[in-house]
């Protein structure tokens, strides 16, 4: 796309940072998820979290402790690496693998909930289900993400979304957990200041 | 013929004078020289050597025209400085009798551009077995007086003696290639940390040095001259200090790549680094360095080997051993020992001149003697590229390198085979 | 990540263990019901094999095939190579062909470098003459990680032909890149002239197996041909056997956690008795499986990404 140049190119602007949810927020917008499985999986009996890493593994833990606190049922999670399956890999350095971890009683015939922090062009999600049908045969597949920040380019949508969060393309929505950042934060780089 | 005056030459290193050259001979020298007629070459900051002399030359005619021819390696031998080559015997057919001896020289006198002295085989189809007709060889119009079965060592220690002794008839010398061939078998390179590495068969320093030692002490039992080629290793220099002490009649040759490469170049399998003896280590460089400088070893010779693009660009086990040496040769010299221009003359001209008794070579340019000379221009530095060289083969170990030196001119017999950096035909 | 593996050396410690972690995770798709991966669809894999060696040629094509590449197995029988066409015009002919990668197994040592030079892909050297293999080094390393739980401070004896072991270099550098001692063992014929100095600084060299035997945490042997004895590096088969060769005896003076490891094929009788081969110990038959994955990760990582 070729846009005509500015008459007056405007004066080069500091990369704004704005907080969109801060460490409470996460762990509210966490609780409602859990909630939300609770409800539409009738006591989440038959369920298992599959994390695809690297974040959504720790919000998959999360997930599934809020569940067990709220409820007293144990929901097996594991972990669903998707490397070999993106559709994307020629155009990087070769991405390294990591594990795919099922739990021990599989996910043949379970309601299988993927988890990711952050749901955008959809990529992500189609090759974790490719993947998903390589390692098992889940009765049913549901998605549950932290973020939804829109412009799908492929038809997907999530079951639980924490919160969605309307993103011009040019913007950068980034997750930060405890787990594996130090904190909790999600934040949006690159938007126009207020 | 025409008459050349070379103005402002430094002969062999010598405060600049002119030389005039008439007739084929250096007629007049000394400052301020004038001649009507006469072209005038300014040679200015140049340096003039008595013509090299090349005791090792593989010109490939007969049987491989594609890699070589006698004129074209004539031509590669000129552009180098080189007004004579010894033309070695391994061609098909091999030259083991006087027809094939006859026919080299006289190509080589047809082509004009050098003195081609053909070598002959020492044994019939270099197989090692029986005496070729060295006699007939010598008594030819080539007039034969180095044998060689280079490519192959003379290993059979009666047949080895024999030939040191039958050829003392003609004052003939036998240049051994020395390679016990049982100590060799398979080998790629040299035996040390580098082929252990590489997982190429070893050619271990022994093989050359046992031959040798055997050779200087047959040599000597006989009394007759032995002319050792390509000396590779410190131990062969070793071997030859000993045997020059005690008075063995024994000279011997270095090759300008086992002056200045190692067989760390075998590290990228690239065959052009492939050849026999092969490239050593550092510490056998620097033996043979001091060894050329005190004249342990009298002579650098290039082994001047042309070979195919096809029998290089493959692996290296099926490529054939060999490079090209007669256009690089006087550079990696005075890459190595700088400009000790008598040292140079002495060990490229004068002595392989006397070995191979070849008249009218390797004598400094003087009123009277046979204008056989080069032009040197100390100053140049040039970059090797396979593609310009002369040779029709591209097998240049220094493809690309950056050498000191260049050939401005040569003269052979008063006429100009090289002029301005360029062959005259 | 590295564009071609020729050599043990050309793996450091850190993208050693990335290939050993990567085959890991590769080996977990051998117990799936779908034993395959989409990572290199619309890939070319040429098997260029100038040697006949099944085993590896079908280890590399099973790796290729499970990362959904396509595979092409041109064998120097009943081809052009077979009418003398030379190493760089094949080169030429297989770049022409859009292969990816060059698996390349060859009699002559350095042949892979030669390829590498003359084709865009990337080039795998499944065993070049007397220099390297290494992909079965890294299955061997592999193998010991995976039984022994680590590869930093373990003493690895390799005991037979060494002088003409591909297998022994390849494992020499990449055991000392990722922390194991090596002792090399065999009658100092089959020793190669400055091994340490030309591989690996701390290898040591030992003539006597016995010595050995006790302080080793894998012993790994090396396939002698018969023929060797025609050349005298050795008087007899007998004698070999008898000075090189690991029985139940000697097996047992090996410690209770010892490893014995063979790269096949074996010369049961001469290096190895049937009862050592069968026994416990041996991973041989690991070995082979553990191939296909090390081998599925080095097809990866050099042709997953954009690696140029």
């Amino acid at each position: 796309m070729a846009y005509p140049p500015a008459a007056h190119p405007s004066p080069p602007r500091q990369p704004s940072v704005k907080v969109i949810l801060a460490a409470a927020d996460v762990s509210r917008v966490v609780d409602r998820i859990a909630h939300q499985i609770l409800e539409k999986t009738q006591g989440a009996a038959g369920t298992v979290l599959l994390g695809i890493p690297t974040r959504g593994v720790p919000l998959a833990h999360r997930l599934a402790a809020r569940i067990s606190t709220f409820e007293d049922v144990t929901v097996p999670v594991g972990v669903l690496d998707i490397t070999l399956y993106r559709d994307d890999l020629r155009r990087h350095a070769t991405r390294a693998v990591g594990p795919t971890d099922l739990p021990p009683g599989g996910i043949d015939g379970k309601r299988v909930v993927l988890v990711d922090d952050v749901l955008f062009s959809g990529r992500t999600v189609r090759a974790a289900l490719d993947a998903l049908s390589d390692v098992g045969r889940p009765a049913s597949v549901q998605l549950a993400v932290l973020v939804d920040r829109g412009h799908r380019q492929l038809p997907i949508r999530a079951d639980y979304v924490g919160k969605n969060i309307p993103t011009a393309l040019a913007e950068n929505v980034k997750v930060t957990l405890a787990e594996t950042d130090g904190t909790d934060e999600v934040k949006l780089y690159g938007g126009t200041p207020a | 013929m025409t008459t050349y005056l070379i103005t402002g030459v430094s002969v062999v290193g010598g405060e600049p004078t002119d030389l005039l050259i008439r007739d084929g001979v250096v007629a007049e020298a000394g400052r301020g020289l004038a001649a009507d007629g006469a072209t005038v070459v300014d040679a200015t900051g140049l340096v003039a050597l008595p013509g090299l002399v090349d005791l090792h030359t593989h010109l490939r005619e007969p049987g491989r025209e594609d890699a070589e021819t006698v004129e074209s390696g004539s031509r590669a031998a000129a552009l180098g400085g080189y007004t004579a080559v010894c033309a070695m015997a391994n061609t098909s057919p091999v030259a083991d009798t006087a027809g094939v001896v006859e026919q080299v020289w006289r190509l080589g006198r047809e082509a004009g551009l050098v003195d081609v002295q053909p070598i002959g085989a020492v044994t019939v189809g270099l197989a090692g077995e029986r005496l070729a007709e060295l006699g007939a060889m010598a008594d030819s119009a080539a007039g034969v007086r180095i044998f060689s079965d280079d490519g192959h060592c003379v290993s059979d220690p009666r047949l080895m003696r024999r030939a040191l002794e039958y050829v003392k008839a003609f004052d003939g010398v036998i240049a051994q290639h020395a390679e016990e061939p049982r100590l060799t078998e398979g080998a790629q390179m040299h035996e040390g940390e580098v082929s252990t590495r590489l997982g190429l068969t070893g050619w271990p320093a022994v093989a050359e040095e046992a031959i040798i030692a055997r050779d200087v002490l047959l040599a000597e039992h006989v009394g007759s001259r032995l002319h050792v080629c390509h000396v590779s290793t410190a131990g062969s220099v070793e071997v030859l200090r000993q045997a020059k002490t005690r008075g063995v009649r024994v000279t011997a040759e270095v090759t300008p790549h086992h002056l200045l490469l190692t067989d760390a170049k075998a590290e990228s399998y690239d065959p052009v680094f492939k050849v026999n003896p092969p490239l050593r280590t550092a510490a056998d460089i620097a033996a043979l360095r001091e060894a050329l400088a005190e004249g342990v070893i009298d002579v650098i010779a290039t082994d001047h080997a042309p070979h195919a693009v096809e029998d290089k660009e493959c692996e290296w086990a099926y490529a054939r051993p060999g490079m090209l040496g007669l256009e690089t040769a006087l550079s990696i010299a005075l890459d190595v020992f700088g400009p000790r221009w008598d040292l140079i003359a002495e060990r490229m001209s004068r002595t392989p001149a006397r070995i191979a008794g070849l008249a009218g070579h390797g004598l400094d340019p003087a009123p009277g003697v046979p204008a056989n000379l080069t032009l040197v221009d100390p100053a140049a530095r040039r970059v090797i590229e396979p593609a310009e060289l002369a040779s029709r083969s591209r097998n240049t170990p220094y493809a690309r390198m950056t050498l000191p030196g260049r050939i401005v001119a040569t003269f052979l017999r008063g006429e100009p085979t090289v002029l301005d950096g360029k062959a005259v035909k | 990540m590295i564009r071609h593996l020729l050599s043990g050396a050309d793996l450091d410690a850190g993208t050693a263990t990335l290939v050993l972690d990567t085959a890991a995770e590769m080996a977990t798709v051998a117990g799936r019901e779908v034993k395959k991966l989409p990572a290199l669809r619309g890939r070319t894999v040429v098997n260029l094999f100038y040697e006949d060696s099944t085993r590896t040629r079908i280890s590399f094509e099973a790796a290729a095939k499970r990362l959904s590449a396509d595979v092409i197995n041109f064998s120097a029988k009943g081809s052009s190579v077979a009418k003398g066409e030379s190493l760089k015009d094949t080169a030429l002919t297989l770049q022409a062909m859009g292969a990816d990668a060059v698996v390349v197994r060859h009699p002559a040592s350095g042949a892979p470098h030669r390829l590498a030079e003359w084709v865009d892909g990337s080039v795998v050297n499944a065993g070049d003459g007397t220099h390297e293999h290494p992909t079965q080094a890294l299955l061997d390393a592999y193998t010991m990680r995976s039984r022994l739980g680590r590869l930093d401070g373990l003493h690895v004896a390799i005991v037979g032909d060494v002088l003409h072991s591909r297998v022994a270099r390849s494992n020499v550098l990449l055991l000392s890149t990722l922390g194991a001692k090596v002792t090399l063992v065999g009658p100092p014929t089959l020793i190669p002239v400055d091994i340490a100095a030309a591989l690996a600084p701390g290898t040591d060299v030992c003539y006597d197996l016995d010595a050995v035997l006790p302080d080793v945490d894998v012993v790994m042997m090396l396939r002698v041909q018969r023929e060797r004895m025609g050349d005298s590096y050795f008087p007899s088969a007998r004698e070999y056997a008898r000075r090189y060769g690991l029985d139940g005896p000697r097996m047992r003076r090996l410690p209770g956690h010892a490893l014995v490891m063979h790269p096949g094929p074996m010369n049961r009788g001469m290096e190895i008795t049937p009862e050592v081969a069968d026994s416990p110990r041996s991973t041989i038959v690991e070995q082979v499986a553990n191939g296909v994955s090390v081998r599925m990760a080095v097809l990866y990582l050099l042709l997953g990404g954009n690696n140029r």
